[in-house]
């Protein structure tokens, strides 16, 4: 049937749905729908890592493989280094440029390399807002709750204390290097609500809150004239005879020459793995999302935390062709957005937690509620129209400006139609096992932002991912600055290489696999 | 499965069976599926793409692209994730253009206003012709935006700069050899950290902190076991 068509039942709905409220599921009805539906839940996607720090932990087969996959580097390499620095940040995304400010603002010599562009992230696409407890009827600890209730449970505690705590301050400083967040008519920060938080905690910038935070923050790494190596992929660690963390080795993307960088420490920023297209998902993520850093780390001897779990973003587009994947930003939700199926009905509170949600659309199309297209998708509606309904014409436009034109190039006005979304891949809601600072089990080795694990539990909560990278960037830069200053450089070697390699031979892994992966295979092989 | 299959499906007829047009890149003809974005018709022509991909969601500016349609003498720009193809189409990527960019310390700049002229003193030079207005993908008045910066009106810019992208396809075309968007960028963090209000409640929260307001709080449920905390996080609505 024509588009159009089929969106007949969702305007024609909308006055009956305005009315309705859908309590939020109970514990016990939510365990059992995230059970039955949630892709963390497919038995068949995981099996056992084989070897090493991790070994017997269940993870989903795509990630596995390049975990146990064998490094680019032959054993015998000149590890005579090209550069050297105090402190090495890996990734130029949100946590490592908060982490290379703070290392050289605390008298490091600092470098960033990254394998793409400075500033080609995640982070940069960010839209839903920064959950920080500046509003007077909150407080950290309300943060922190909401933070726990949305993982299960499963977070860990000392991580999620300094994080809630340390918001406001990180407020402070973004505002302090220009970054505009929205405001209410006194003056004071405007929040909003999200998904999960039992109160109004979201900072924005419209919906470009990730954008703007990225544009003053690479501002801020040039002015600072900070050391940059971009389109170098990091395609593996260096270690001394203890095996504390030395340096790294890139490859230089420009002329596939190898680079090697001696560094007192080295800060891991590499951030998700949406393009391993785990189970066959879209992705919301960049293109440089290839989950390096978790393979370099495990190489090393890092142990992970909660890699069993990923974040299905509850709204992805599924039409056009064009934008499948692309996130429908869940602000859209938080201002009264309606998720309807095929009969024009609701069938979730659309503001409970993403695991939640997404089962949920997921449950509907499995049973034959959804709305398919002929490449094969299948989806449920959410109503934006209802937004203009609700708050007045305009309203969408007003509050949605990045949403708005990502449609209109394809001829698709939001603000009057309704967008068809399924779960889209998102967030890797764990990671390298840190601890308060940022710092492995792995001497010297830092990792901040999604590429590390335990703060987020299982879920992780709408606005935690910019916070989560603006203060363990802070941290692990102003812990590895304060270390590498009064100590010397150690020997870089290949020595965690040689014994990961033996282990892989034990156990015979011959799969051939090379990691990490640097971008996805998207060429088509002509001929 | 409840529906059957007639039910509930969008036409795509594009989909079932994809029009193949022949399209230019960078000069060279190449036949992909109509409607396709243009990354992914260089992807399908079987070009690697390092340089020239970023976010693949329309916000982080890399894929820069100049493109023309068939027969049509006007040469316009695009994210090249963000555009789809069609029969004959022409395009190639903006290679990175080597602008200007002022380094300042914004924190201790006294007098913002003053001082875009020192930073960028082509600025004021801008010749009206409109071109960086027509070179922005996110349909930015670029040209009013430059304008507004040198009067003074920086919390116009701000607002105005929020859909920036920073792609750079303003500044190639500028005849005046300004880059607007990094003018805008100046501009706008100088209204953030110099212009902007100061937020009264955030420091109150900060100082909140600093002082042990929440400690009581921690201390109760941090010391609860599992069980406990489970309790109380389910009474939170």
């Amino acid at each position: 049937m024509d588009i159009h068509a089929l969106q007949q039942i969702v305007h024609k709905t909308r006055d009956a749905r305005r009315k309705q409220t859908i309590p939020k599921f109970s514990s016990a009805d939510r365990d059992q729908l995230i059970h039955k539906y949630h892709p963390d839940f497919r038995a068949s996607a995981y099996r056992p890592i084989a070897f090493g720090p991790n070994e017997s932990d269940k993870t989903v087969v795509e990630l596995a493989m390049l975990l146990e996959g064998d490094s680019s580097i032959q054993d015998d390499l000149d590890l005579t280094p090209q550069y050297t620095a105090d402190v090495l940040v890996i990734g130029g995304g949100g946590a490592g440029c908060a982490a290379a400010l703070h290392a050289h603002g605390a008298g490091a010599k600092t470098i960033l390399a990254t394998k793409l562009r400075l500033g080609d992230s995640n982070s940069v696409m960010a839209q839903g807002g920064m959950q920080i407890s500046v509003a007077p009827e909150d407080s950290p600890v309300t943060h922190f709750i909401d933070t726990l209730k949305g993982g299960h449970m499963q977070n860990d505690h000392a991580l999620l204390k300094v994080m809630v705590e340390d918001g406001p301050s990180i407020a402070k400083w973004l505002l302090e290097l220009g970054v505009l967040f929205d405001r209410q008519a006194d003056g004071n920060l405007h929040v909003k609500k999200g998904g999960g938080s039992s109160k109004p905690r979201l900072l924005t910038c419209s919906d470009y809150t990730g954008l703007e935070i990225m544009r003053v923050l690479k501002d801020e790494v040039i002015n600072q004239k900070i050391q940059l190596l971009e389109f170098a992929a990091a395609v593996e660690l260096l270690s001394d005879e203890s095996g504390a963390c030395t340096g790294a080795i890139f490859k230089d993307l420009d002329n596939q020459r190898q680079v090697v960088v001696a560094a007192k420490a080295v800060i891991l920023a590499t951030g998700g793995i949406g393009r391993l297209h785990i189970q066959g998902f879209p992705t919301s993520n960049h293109y440089g999302a290839t989950g390096d850093g978790l393979c370099l780390a495990y190489r090393m001897g890092a142990k992970l935390a909660h890699i069993d779990t990923f974040q299905y973003h509850p709204s992805g587009a599924v039409y056009p062709e064009q934008l499948i994947g692309a996130l429908v930003t869940e602000g859209i939700r938080s201002e009264g957005g309606q998720l309807v199926n095929a009969k024009g009905e609701r069938f979730v509170n659309e503001l409970d937690t993403r695991d939640v949600v997404s089962s949920s659309i997921i449950r509907e199309c499995e049973e034959g509620r959804g709305i398919r297209t002929m490449s094969g998708r299948v989806g449920v509606w959410l109503d934006t129209p209802l937004l203009d309904a609700e708050h007045g014409p305009g309203t969408v436009e007003k509050h949605f400006p990045a949403m708005m034109l990502q449609f209109e190039r394809f001829g698709i006005d939001i603000s009057k139609d309704p967008v068809l979304i399924y779960p889209t891949l998102h967030y890797q809601n764990g990671g390298v096992k840190i601890d308060t600072n940022s710092e492995t089990n792995v001497n010297n080795l830092f990792v901040a932002g999604e590429a590390s694990g335990g703060l987020h539990g299982r879920n992780r909560l709408m606005g935690n991912s910019l916070l989560d990278l603006m203060v363990f960037g802070k941290r692990s830069g102003l812990t590895a600055a304060g270390r590498a200053t009064a100590m010397k450089q150690g020997k870089l070697t290949l020595k965690h290489l040689q014994g990961f390699r033996a282990e892989a031979r034990k156990h015979g892994n011959v799969s051939g696999v090379i990691s990490p992966m640097i971008l996805p295979a998207y060429t088509r092989k002509v001929g | 499965m409840a529906t059957d299959d007639t039910q509930n499906v969008i036409d795509q007829p594009e989909v079932l069976k994809p029009r193949m047009v022949t399209i230019e890149i960078a000069g060279k003809k190449a036949d992909v599926p109509e409607g396709i974005t243009v990354i992914k018709a260089m992807w399908y022509a079987g070009i690697d793409v390092v340089r020239g991909v970023g976010c693949l969601g329309g916000f982080c500016g890399a894929c820069a692209t100049y493109y023309r349609t068939k027969d049509d003498p006007k040469v316009r720009t695009c994210l090249a994730c963000q555009t789809a193809v069609q029969d004959g189409m022409s395009f190639t990527m903006m290679p990175p253009f080597p602008a200007r960019k002022a380094t300042y310390d914004i924190q201790t700049l006294q007098d913002p206003k003053q001082d875009l002229f020192n930073l960028y003193p082509e600025a004021p030079l801008c010749r009206n012709c409109n071109a960086c207005t027509e070179a922005c993908p996110q349909k930015i008045d670029v040209r009013e935006g430059v304008w507004k910066a040198v009067f003074g009106d920086f919390k116009s810019v701000s607002e105005m700069f929020m859909d920036c992208v920073m792609c750079g396809m303003c500044t190639p075309v500028c005849i005046a050899d300004i880059a607007p968007n990094l003018v805008a960028l100046y501009v706008s963090r100088a209204q953030g950290a110099h212009f902007a209000e100061q937020p009264v409640g955030l420091d109150t929260r900060i100082k909140e902190i600093q002082d042990g307001r929440f400690n009581d709080e921690w201390n109760k449920v941090l010391k609860m076991n599992d069980k406990e905390l489970a309790e109380h996080c389910a009474a939170v609505k």
